[in-house]
């Protein structure tokens, strides 16, 4: 099953190579990895999207808390969360494509970034099922090139969690 | 006043109590030999090869429970102590090693004798650094050994450019250590520790399943405590053997693939499997699917990953094993009674059938071969009143010196358990007699194994280090042509070693004694002239080359079907041909 894992790491160098060296030593899969600061520079966020079932899951959480330079583990499966990809998708466009092309940016509310006669370059961010769907229309038109971020997640606030369970203590 | 980074280095190594390191030299740690040559704190201990002083600070580590330390070079230093590293990873050694690196400003640029010593120690060390600047030299000295010594304890990597080592900066030594990502839990969880109790107390069918991690926390005491209060037997792994005293009538010996008879049958057939301080490894599960079948489990470990890694746990315990312990033997204090001993008769006395019907077993016969067995037999109990400490490397002879050295105390057994390192135990064993100048170290080795780091004979000498070290020489890798006897029908691909050195002549040209048995009735006396002698010993035995070690839980087998003997066919072969040797009764010995 998939699952994405939330981890706040140290920022410095090599930290990367630590994670990406636990999961390919192990043997575990990764499926895609983000990574960037955070609001504490001295700090950065990962995201990790990973399969396995539970008792892998179970021992990627406790072999990344391990790690020196990993400071929290979350794996957001276990609470609600909200996930994002982005895609930049470059892709030909010849007159007759160019409107067709515009259309389908705008049903998935992706906006055009760059634009020469013969290309459009379409930045789309969502779920990746959003990412797929885009990508298949434009497939027809002709994609030049294709980049993703790979998906950044975090938790939802439990603010619904905690209401919820408020209305159950009310009832009973 | 300001100190190069040379000088900080050695202050640092004081300010831990290092008294010891195990060093070799090269271009880029000049400047840091050069200073150590100047001072008298800490004793350079000159290896001959990286490995070796790897190998010898994991010794010194295992016999006092300390850090151990070493120094290389960069690039082939570095890589050729990266062995020793892994194998300390492994089995959980601490270990501080320290390695010169290219000059900051050519780091990265294929300077000459430069590696990615952090890339290539990353995957077999706890944690490494690079150094860039000399003003953090002493924080990270102090926090590699505060990793390296905490929680599971595990080898450190400092790597230090040659620049660094000789800028100068202040020197300030931090009082204590915090990492905001490295927190080991020590205290077990309360409530789980009381589950663990009221689990021991309901058990039919126990067994304590112990391993390093008991010997690590130093938590004999609370073991034996908790073992002789409840009545429950003990199973060793091969690197907790020593963390419960072997000849005790609780103690089954080893478990595992090697392991006796009673101590496998009481790990399958329990209903309670008490592990502390082991992590399941696959030499001892064996099938994983049929281990324990019967079992409740309780698995206390500081390190949360051996939890479930391999095998379901219903009671898991983070935290260290002697506090632990010594909370689970405040709880079992107040409730033990007189009722376990009842409850649990049936299940001992199905045990004392186990030790009785497949004691540990060879055959010597008086003007045979020597066996293998009866070598370390006399061995152990000629020196067992001098509190020994035995090294081992890897092979047959280590498994019989696990079998039939049954070690009182922990901190005498060093062995390469999880690597599997042939090569381990003379090097480790000189670093125990580093660290304890006037006790005995032995070294049993095999003639495979002792040829890859013979070299450091010539340390053990020089350093006056009167380790003695007994071959059980047999002409042959010897487990691997067992291997190849059960499962390649006899096919000694590469095991027969051919021809080896003339192991008396080998230590003669080193400097040091050798010494040969010739035959069966020399024994003793040659082993008690080893004994005496207060230099660097070899004794060459020639045993029995076909000796199989057994019992044997083949690779993926299950615990409770264990080969005890050569099948008939291999018996038939090994007497050459049609003719079987009569077995004399009265020579059959057992330990």
């Amino acid at each position: 099953m998939e699952h994405i894992i939330s981890v706040t790491v140290e920022n410095k160098f090599g930290v990367l190579s630590r994670v990406a060296g636990l999961f390919s030593g192990r043997g575990f899969n990764i499926e895609s990895l983000s990574v960037a600061p955070t609001l504490d520079p001295s700090m950065s966020q990962m995201t990790i999207v990973t399969s396995g079932d539970e008792r892998i899951i179970e021992q990627i959480v406790k072999q990344l808390n391990k790690l020196i330079d990993v400071i929290k583990v979350v794996d957001l499966n276990e609470t609600e969360f909200v996930s994002r990809e982005t895609a930049i998708i470059k892709v030909h466009t010849k007159d007759v494509d160019r409107a067709e092309a515009l259309r389908i940016v705008d049903i998935f509310r992706a906006n055009v970034i760059d634009s020469t006669p013969t290309t459009y370059t379409i930045e789309v961010s969502g779920d990746p099922k959003k990412i797929e769907a885009i990508i298949n229309l434009l497939q027809p038109l002709g994609i030049k090139e294709l980049v993703r971020t790979g998906r950044v997640a975090v938790a939802r606030e439990p603010v619904r969690q905690a209401a919820v369970q408020a209305k159950k203590i009310a009832r009973e | 006043m300001k100190l190069t980074g040379a000088e900080i280095f050695i202050e640092c190594l004081k300010r831990e109590g290092v008294k010891t390191l195990f060093a070799l030299p090269g271009g880029v740690v000049l400047k840091i030999f050069d200073t150590l040559y100047q001072q008298k704190d800490v004793e350079v201990i000159l290896t001959r090869h990286e490995q070796g002083a790897g190998h010898m600070a994991e010794g010194y580590a295992k016999a006092t429970g300390k850090a151990g330390v070493c120094l290389v070079t960069s690039g082939p230093g570095m890589t050729n102590v990266i062995t020793a590293l892994a194998d300390a990873y492994m089995d959980s050694v601490p270990v501080v090693c320290f390695s010169g690196q290219v000059p900051t400003s050519l780091i990265g640029n294929d300077a000459f004798q430069e590696a990615d010593n952090i890339g290539l120690s990353r995957p077999c060390t706890k944690y490494n650094f690079l150094v860039k600047d000399v003003n953090d030299l002493a924080a990270t000295i102090k926090e590699a050994f505060y990793i390296a010594t905490t929680g599971r304890p595990g080898p450190v990597l400092v790597d230090i450019p040659k620049d660094v080592s000789m800028a100068k900066a202040d020197f300030t030594y931090p009082n204590s250590v915090s990492i905001r990502g490295y927190n080991p839990t020590v205290e077990g969880n309360k409530w789980q520790i009381k589950q663990a109790a009221e689990a021991i107390m309901k058990a039919k069918k126990p067994i304590l399943y112990v391993g390093g991690g008991v010997v690590f926390s130093g938590a004999s005491q609370e073991l034996l405590e908790l073992a002789e209060m409840t009545q429950i037997p003990v199973d060793m792994t091969l690197m907790g053997l020593g963390a419960f005293p072997g000849e005790h009538p609780l103690s089954m010996g080893m478990l595992g693939m090697h392991g006796t008879y009673q101590a496998n049958m009481a790990m399958h057939y329990s209903d309670l499997v008490i592990a502390i301080g082991a992590r399941f490894d696959d030499r001892v599960t064996g099938k994983v699917s049929e281990f324990c079948p019967h079992a409740k489990v309780i698995h206390v470990d500081i390190d949360p990953t051996s939890i479930r890694k391999n095998i379901h746990v219903d009671i898991p315990i983070v935290g260290d094993c002697r506090t632990v312990l010594r909370e689970l033997n405040q709880i079992l204090r107040a409730t033990v009674n007189g009722e376990q001993k009842d409850l649990r008769k049936p299940w001992w006395d199905q045990i004392r059938d186990w030790q009785q019907a497949h004691p540990l077993a060879y055959h010597q016969e008086k003007e045979g071969p020597i066996k293998p067995q009866q070598v370390v037999k006399r061995l152990y109990e000629l020196t067992k009143d001098r509190d020994p400490i035995v090294a081992t490397d890897v092979g047959q002879h280590q498994m019989w010196a696990a079998q039939y050295f049954k070690l009182a105390k922990p901190n005498r057994w060093l062995t390469s358990g999880g690597l599997g390192t042939m090569g381990f135990g003379f090097p480790a064993a000189m670093g125990a007699q580093a660290a304890f100048r006037d006790r005995l170290v032995l070294c049993i080795a095999g003639d495979g194994s002792i040829q890859m780091n013979m070299q450091e004979m010539a340390t053990a000498v020089l350093s006056k280090l009167p380790v003695k070290i007994i071959i059980l020489n047999n002409g042959f890798h010897g487990m691997v042509r067992q291997w190849q006897d059960l499962f390649y029908e006899g096919r000694y691909a590469s095991s027969n070693l051919g021809t080896t050195p003339d192991f008396v002549k080998l230590a003669e040209a080193y400097g040091a004694v050798g010494l040969r048995v010739k035959k069966v009735g020399d024994l003793d006396a040659v082993l008690k002239e080893a004994l005496a002698t207060d230099k660097p010993v070899i004794v060459d035995v020639p045993t029995y080359p076909y000796e199989n070690c057994y019992p044997m839980i083949p690779a993926g087998g299950c615990n409770h079907e264990m080969i005890l003997e050569d099948p008939p066919e291999l018996k038939m072969k090994q007497s050459g041909g049609d003719k079987v040797t009569p077995e004399d009764k009265d020579t059959v010995l057992t330990a």
